[in-house]
């Protein structure tokens, strides 16, 4: 099986997938301190997939790049645009460096296509994501919180959830 | 030179002379055997502190028990998470008594580094009584010998009648400790947050229970507003908690300096 750098995988999966690979707009980050280097908007390299495409790139990813191992599904909460990103994290058994597939999803309707059904340990990946940052998997077999309780409200890691806690008591906050 | 001073002095030169309350303490105290649970990353102090290098068995406290039901002490070894906070509290109920439990490391004690977290508790003592506290993150082992230690000399203080499960008249604690349940924003005793931001907790923390001073835990706080009132009178407020202005080393934006490059450096 090929070792494929990001820029590779962007040209294949866009030759292979017509419709599946979307241009990634810079995301605006938030506003940078007064002191210390100042970053620029950020720009990804990786692959961003259409939603409606993920299933076709992971399995494309499996099935004929040899990406078997679904390593980890990150969440990032892009307050200032709006939007989510996801970040699925492919490697191969034959070992190197791993593969990413990015998906974007407006913050107030965040659901993505569940990868639960072609694999199985995308399960616990997804249900902490939906726990921690609320996307709905849309064909999970078992959607429901993995870490916090049954009873809990809110999705604490998004960045808009309350800050808790003593320090925090004050007009400002 | 208290009473017992005085005791512990004569046996050091041979002569014994006991009393009930000394013979209960010297049998309870050189057999204090920890429960076999842990929480976090203190656990792993708490094992080397169980093993030959540190060896606890020094002290009578080497039998880790795996049942509640054959321990004596329980050393809270780590964060505690409010999904795990109801079954350490069921675990404490289900120990005979007498019973101690040890608060070790920063988070156990207050939360440490997560206290301003969703998803830890503030400290065991908002559901527990504890005797003795480690701070440290984590501590070491030698710190928790002495937390034992320490837990040995306040079991030679204490006098059978004033302890709180033999004492006399409504002294004895039968009741259990309330389990918290899980609720909407955090961990709940009788519909109530037992630790809201801002307020006081509603169990109170166990300060002196070898003064004999016991956990109800009836709930013992209203809720109430607590205030951090600045006390310098020459500084003047925004509110009670924020002195109004900036601070100058933030005005003048000093607490970090631009990056210097290699080349400059």
């Amino acid at each position: 099986m090929p070792r494929l750098s990001p820029e590779e995988l962007r040209e294949r999966m866009a030759r292979d997938l017509p419709g599946a690979v979307l241009e990634a707009a810079p995301l605006q980050v938030t506003a940078p301190p007064a002191h210390g280097p100042q970053p620029g908007a950020f720009l990804t390299t990786d692959t961003l997939v259409a939603p409606a495409h993920l299933v076709a790139a992971a399995l494309y990813l499996r099935d004929t790049l040899g990406y078997a191992f679904l390593s980890d599904i990150a969440v990032v909460d892009y307050l200032a645009d709006g939007l989510f990103e996801l970040v699925y994290r492919f490697y191969t058994l034959d070992g190197g460096d791993a593969l990413v597939l990015k998906l974007r999803v407006p913050r107030d309707q965040p659901a993505v296509p569940s990868l639960t059904p072609h694999w199985p340990g995308a399960n616990f990946h997804e249900r902490e994501a939906f726990d921690l940052f609320g996307i709905t998997f849309v064909g999970h077999p078992y959607l429901r919180r993995i870490y916090m309780w049954d009873e809990f409200e809110g999705w604490p890691m998004r960045k808009d959830f309350p800050k808790q806690g003593d320090k925090y008591i004050g007009a400002d906050e | 030179m208290s009473e017992q001073e005085i005791q512990l002095d004569l046996e050091r030169q041979g002569v014994f002379l006991s009393t009930l309350n000394r013979f209960y303490n010297w049998g309870r105290r050189s057999s204090i055997w920890p429960m076999a649970f842990g929480l976090a990353c203190c656990a792993i102090e708490m094992m080397a502190f169980g093993l030959s290098r540190y060896d606890v068995a020094r002290f009578g406290a080497e039998l880790f028990r795996a049942s509640p039901r054959q321990a004596d002490l329980m050393i809270v070894a780590g964060t505690v998470t409010k999904k795990m906070a109801p079954q350490v509290v069921r675990l404490y109920n289900q120990m005979a008594e007498p019973r101690y439990v040890i608060s070790m490391g920063a988070c156990a004690t207050s939360g440490g580094p997560f206290r301003d977290g969703y998803n830890v508790l503030r400290g065991i003592d908002l559901l527990v009584p504890v005797d003795v506290y480690v701070p440290g993150c984590p501590p070491r082992p030698e710190a928790l010998l002495h937390a034992l230690i320490t837990l040995q000399e306040q079991i030679d203080r204490q006098k059978l009648g004033r302890v709180r499960w033999y004492g006399a008249g409504d002294r004895p604690q039968t009741s259990d400790f309330p389990v918290p349940t899980f609720g909407a924003q955090g961990l709940e005793v009788e519909g109530k947050l037992i630790d809201p931001v801002g307020g006081l907790p509603l169990l109170s923390p166990y300060t002196s229970p070898e003064q004999g001073e016991q956990k109800s835990g009836r709930i013992e706080h209203p809720e109430i507003v607590r205030t951090f009132p600045i006390m310098d009178p020459t500084v003047e407020l925004e509110h009670a908690l924020k002195a109004k202005g900036v601070a100058p080393e933030i005005a003048v934006d000093d607490l970090k300096r631009d990056e210097v490059d290699d080349a400059q450096a």
